[in-house]
């Protein structure tokens, strides 16, 4: 049994034209028993950025409360929030510090700069960045999720549009995984309309 | 050193609740070589008296101006051997940020990190303050930024200031130079002229240091020859 698979999960992140989505699946599991339908793995670090974390709950919940820490610690002393790309540069050494003993986590990194400019980045839990110009996955069921989105993924979406695909791709992708699903939760995040949506999902 | 019999801060308070180690400090920065900096609109430069205790040393070999991150470069009056301390850990803070963050450190984080660290040296046991004052001038997202750093520990940012002997002189001098619509080229002007002032003996490219940083976002020091064309402009 894989650590990793413990609890399940499923993550998508998704960019558009000046926007950009991420997404999870609602379950919580421990192997095969399902024990809660409304575990958001999705976290906001501020308007403009949310991370995701799939792997091991118990690593997930510390570790978002280290990174609100930190986040709050760094907006305290330069009076401006993380631009995505330097919170993902230190959730990569975050990770990496705990080379040989990891947090059992995949972030997926979601969030756009002050011009809207849409940045996604995911990593393996030692830290190693992939940053991507049009989706990420994490969790139980890559896979198909891979498949979903690089069937559905088209560039240059709205906001609108970017919804309804990240959504289509996550109740798609999850289908074929027993450890994520039971609904979902996608966060759309653009320059002036951001907006988070619940979706009900096969419970079964 | 704490189980040193002398591991007690060397600055304690006088009874009129002054700290006069600090303020020794400060006489060692004022008999320093002065040393200025003047924020213009589109960069800053800093330059100073490059001082040697005899015409046998090699002037080649000093160089009063280091640089702390690509964008950002400092000056010191006082004691030369204190400043390399604070140049070393400044660097190590602003590599620890890009480390960090993948990003340049921010002129007002790391004059903070720096401030810091004289701070501590007024508190710690085993030590005593540094006998220095810097100017650090970078030019990073936030545009161009003047900061001047003291032995106690404060700092504050600047349009234009002046640190060393003669500073008095030279800052009421910056006051009656200073123009806010300033472009970098009237200010490097504006800076020899102000070194100018309390010159002991002639001015020449040989004795005097200039750095600067414009919007390029590169700090660097100015050649020989290129001193030498701003001084022919202005004398």
């Amino acid at each position: 049994m894989s650590i990793s698979t413990y609890n399940g999960a499923a993550i998508i992140a998704m960019s558009g034209k000046d926007c950009v989505a991420i997404g999870c699946d609602l379950r919580l599991g421990i192997q095969n028993q399902t024990l809660a339908t409304d575990f958001k793995k999705v976290y906001k670090i501020h308007d403009r950025l949310y991370l995701g974390l799939a792997g091991l709950a118990t690593d997930a919940l510390t570790l978002n409360q280290r990174f609100q820490f930190k986040h709050n610690m760094y907006k305290l002393r330069e009076e401006r929030n993380m631009k995505p790309a330097t919170f993902a540069h230190m959730v990569s050494k975050t990770l990496y510090e705990k080379r040989f003993g990891p947090y059992f986590v995949e972030p997926v990194i979601a969030g756009i700069d002050d011009d809207g400019t849409p940045y996604i980045t995911g990593m393996d839990s030692l830290g190693a960045m992939e940053t991507s110009k049009d989706f990420m996955v994490a969790g139980t069921a890559p896979n198909s999720l891979w498949g979903v989105c690089e069937s559905f993924y088209r560039p240059n979406l709205g906001a609108d549009d970017l919804f309804e695909t990240i959504s289509q791709c996550l109740l798609s992708g999850v289908d074929r995984d027993a450890l994520s699903g039971w609904g979902a939760v996608v966060y759309v995040i653009a320059k002036d309309k951001s907006f988070v949506r619940t979706l009900k999902g096969r419970m079964d | 050193m704490a189980e040193s019999a002398y591991s007690f801060s060397l600055t304690t308070f006088s009874p009129s609740g002054k700290l006069v180690q600090i303020e020794h400090a400060l006489n060692a920065v004022n008999q320093g070589a002065t040393s200025l900096g003047i924020k213009a609109r589109d960069g800053v430069v800093i330059a100073t008296e490059k001082k040697l205790p005899s015409v046998l040393v090699d002037k080649d070999s000093v160089k009063k101006i280091v640089q702390l991150t690509p964008e950002i470069g400092v000056i010191y009056s006082g004691m030369g051997p204190d400043s390399r301390i604070l140049v070393r850990k400044a660097r190590k803070a602003a590599q620890t940020y890009f480390m960090t963050y993948n990003e340049r450190i921010p002129v007002a984080q790391l004059v903070r990190e720096v401030a810091t660290v004289m701070q501590e040296f007024t508190q710690s046991g085993g030590v005593r303050p540094f006998g220095v004052s810097l100017l650090i001038a970078g030019y990073d997202s936030h545009g161009p930024q003047l900061y001047q750093a003291d032995p106690s520990g404060t700092f504050f940012a600047w349009k234009a200031s002046a640190i060393g002997k003669n500073m008095t002189d030279a800052k009421e001098f910056l006051e009656k130079r200073y123009a806010e619509d300033m472009l970098l080229e009237d200010a490097i002007g504006a800076a020899l002229l102000t070194l100018k002032e309390g010159f002991e003996g002639a001015m020449d490219e040989d004795n005097i240091e200039v750095g600067i940083v414009g919007k390029d976002h590169e700090f660097r020091c100015l050649s020989k020859s290129e001193i030498k064309d701003y001084l022919e402009e202005i004398l």
